[in-house]
């Protein structure tokens, strides 16, 4: 038995719910340390274009569900991510100098966090709306809606918890997403993929990307049918001519501090306010 | 058409007296300038008076005013003290609303009837209602304590001239930064009426600074390595330029830019009401509003009957005068307006709409449009696409109320839309698939502090008034 030859897994792209390669065939080798670990593919700039086009089109639906349905798909995946701890512990062992114990607490962390934001769903219009009391004969009031396709660049280390923290607030309040994965550690990202489409999440909800991050990154930020990014995972250096890029549709683009926080889930929310007459 | 004539009824000009050159107003004084260029009265071409261009030396002392200050004095002071200095400039504006009434309808062109009715009243609002945040900030959702930025650059455009200011201004001053403004070339009179009006509610120095002129005035607030946050209200084009300026210098931005309001009526909607509500919707301002109805999209079946009731109403809008009480379409702003609103409405015709006016006659001096609709307009046509910014209706149909939506939508900004129907379902549906920051249902082009306005896509970034217009002014906990 222990001369038996695992069965090792590729690792693809996450797009409108399916494991497609990338359509160049291209791929990069990932080690750890010295020895081949896996050959992720290389998203293309028109991989890129088919993961946005699915994350427009599952857009009003997912931004249509009832926050409490959102919930509790978002909860269904933190139940499928804990089934999975022990692979995203060899995967962060393998790729990010951590020790078992350390990437144990990384996997525990961004689970947890997961929870916290899906409960979330049916609190932010709540929290983050408002009743306006104008000066007139008017019911008035402040709705929170999602932006619609969000483009995310998750940070290099820690791969799962980062990407946790940057994809769970956009996918709370109802955006679909476009994700750059951990470009240095990859393998997570795409074990996340199979979480999400083991769970409930509507297909192009969440589509996830590995490839070269400084190559994908100024195609999203041009690309004309994404509304926002985070663009916190992407290196100091490239972040204001991304901004620019960014500026010929008015992407809104934010960069954190801060992990955790409401404000990454407001970023990305837009406030629509309704005016009706009052009268009989 | 009607039985009894008007009698002229001009509001007196008496209450204001315009100086016949203006400095700038940097750090509480006014400072002569060296170049100037002529405020115009656009229903008359009559020069007003000298307004100063500033020199990027000028910015640079209005910004180190306004830094100066907020070191000093205004991040210091406790922020109910600064509180009543707005409490104080909204008093004072109440008082002086009708020299500020008049003086907007002769630098502006707008009838008397909007800027007594609602220009001033909204600004003097805007001031007590910001008033009365500076104090309880803690409260408003950005954090436990949240932070003023510092000095804030705001750009206003000319069809709300004091109204914009006050947008800035108020809440600026409410969250503690301090300000340097600069007025639209066009209309800068009532921004140097208000820097007299912060003299008088002894506002320290610097706190807000005007510097008037062109474009470059703008740039140079926009580029200052000094000015921690821009606020500009303004074209789209321009938002775009400020957008790519600001990503190397990781300045905070609000932008409230351009929009092509969709103003839907629906076939059970009350008739009269929303032919009034699409007249307000457009030809309100002269229709140099970013948040306009500018497209009525109607439903088939009441198409015919509805363009001829809007046809009917056009027919009694009063043009002309806009000192004159009984104005409902004063001047376009400025010649450069009145020719691109020619020049698109040209490009109208040749693409194959149709336009009608109401039998009016113009004044012969100063810049006018007569109140226009376009039917045969389709969604491909530059006149259903792009911002006219005057007093031109396109008249689109629809058949479903998903096609509704659709045509709606279609555009790349998303400001404002209109909703017209007695079937409450149907009206929170519609709101719901709109995308756009502000929506009016059975009601148009209403203004409140309280309330947030701002747009979706390219229609800018963050919000005006209301909690959440406070955000961009703070920098929360959450905040980088």
């Amino acid at each position: 038995m222990s001369n038996r030859i695992d069965v090792k897994k590729t690792y693809k792209l996450f797009i409108n719910g399916q494991f497609p390669r990338s359509e160049s065939g291209r791929v990069y080798e990932i080690k750890s340390g010295k020895d081949f670990l896996a050959n992720p593919a290389q998203a293309s700039r028109k991989d890129l274009r088919d993961a946005v086009t699915a994350a427009r089109s599952a857009h009003t639906g997912w931004a249509n569900a009832t926050a409490y349905n959102r919930g509790q798909i978002l909860y269904r995946i933190a139940e499928m991510l804990e089934g999975r701890s022990s692979q995203f512990v060899e995967e962060i062992c393998a790729l990010e100098k951590s020790t078992s114990a350390q990437a144990k607490a990384q996997v525990s962390q961004a689970i947890d966090r997961w929870v916290w934001y899906a409960g979330w769903a049916d609190k932010i219009a709540t929290t983050f709306g408002a009743t306006n009391p104008v000066a007139g004969p008017y019911y008035n009031f402040t709705i929170p809606e999602p932006m619609g396709v969000v483009g995310i660049l998750a940070p290099e280390k820690p791969s799962l918890l980062g990407l946790v923290e940057s994809l769970a607030p956009v996918l709370v309040s109802g955006n679909t997403a476009v994700l750059v994965a951990s470009q240095s550690a990859p393998l997570t990202a795409i074990t996340f993929a199979e979480v999400l489409a083991t769970s409930d999440l509507p297909s192009g909800v969440c589509n996830i990307l590995t490839g070269i991050k400084e190559e994908l990154a100024p195609w999203m930020a041009s690309h004309m049918d994404i509304n926002a990014m985070d663009i916190s995972g992407a290196a100091k250096k490239i972040q204001p001519a991304l901004r620019e890029a960014g500026a010929d549709n008015l992407k809104r683009i934010f960069s954190f501090n801060e992990k955790v926080s409401t404000q990454r889930m407001v970023s990305f929310l837009e406030a629509k306010t309704i005016w009706h007459t009052i009268g009989i | 058409m009607s039985n009894f004539e008007y009698a002229p009824a001009p509001e007196s000009r008496a209450v204001v007296s315009i100086d016949p050159v203006y400095g700038l107003f940097i750090n509480g004084k006014f400072v002569p300038g060296k170049t100037h260029f002529p405020a115009i009265n656009p229903a008359t071409g009559e020069k007003l008076s000298k307004i100063t261009q500033a020199s990027a030396t000028d910015v640079n002392k209005a910004v180190a005013a306004a830094r100066g200050v907020y070191s000093k004095t205004w991040s210091k002071m406790p922020p109910a003290e600064r509180a009543k200095y707005l409490y104080r400039i909204a008093r004072i504006l109440q008082e002086r609303a009708r020299e500020f009434a008049v003086l907007e309808t002769l630098d502006n062109g707008k009838p008397i009837r909007e800027s007594r009715d609602i220009d001033i009243p909204l600004v003097a609002a805007h001031f007590f209602y910001h008033a009365g945040w500076a104090d309880k900030l803690q409260y408003a959702g950005f954090g436990t304590q949240p932070k003023a930025h510092g000095v804030v650059g705001a750009i206003i455009p000319w069809n709300f001239p004091l109204l914009m200011l006050a947008w800035k201004v108020a809440p600026a001053l409410a969250t503690g930064n301090t300000v340097v403004l600069k007025p639209a070339e066009t209309t800068s009179l009532t921004a140097l009426l208000f820097a007299q009006v912060c003299q008088q509610a002894e506002l320290p120095a610097g706190v807000v600074n005007i510097v008037t002129g062109d474009g470059k005035v703008g740039a140079a607030l926009v580029n200052h390595p000094d000015v921690d946050k821009i606020a500009f209200t303004g074209s789209t084009d321009v938002g775009k330029i400020i957008a790519r300026s600001v990503a190397h210098s990781g300045k905070s931005v609000t932008l409230e830019l351009g929009g092509k309001g969709a103003n839907i009526v629906f076939e059970d909607a009350a008739i009269d009401e929303a032919v009034e509500g699409i007249v307000n919707g457009i030809f309100f301002n002269q229709g140099h509003v970013c948040c306009a109805g500018s497209r009525l999209l109607v439903q088939e079946g009441i198409h015919d009957e509805l363009l001829e009731k809007l046809k009917r109403r056009m027919g009694q809008i009063r043009l002309g005068d806009p000192l004159d009480k009984n104005t409902d379409i004063g001047a376009i702003n400025s010649a450069d307006q009145l020719a691109k609103i020619k020049a698109l409405t040209d490009v109208g015709l040749r693409e194959g709409g149709e336009s009608w006016s109401p039998d009016c006659v113009l004044p012969d001096k100063g810049f006018w449009f007569a109140p226009t609709i376009f039917t045969g307009v389709t969604q491909a046509h530059r006149i259903a696409r792009e911002e006219i910014f005057g007093p031109v209706l396109s008249v689109l149909t629809f058949r479903t109320p998903q096609e509704a939506m659709e045509k709606a939508n279609n555009t790349p900004f998303g400001l404002s839309a209109g909703i017209w129907s007695e079937k409450g379902s149907r009206i929170l549906w519609a709101s719901k698939h709109l995308q756009a920051g502000v929506i009016w249902a059975n009601t148009f082009n209403k203004f409140d502090p309280t309330s947030p306005f701002g747009g979706y896509k390219e229609s800018g970034w963050g919000r005006e008034g209301g909690r959440h217009g406070l955000g961009a002014y703070l920098k929360g906990d959450d905040h980088e």
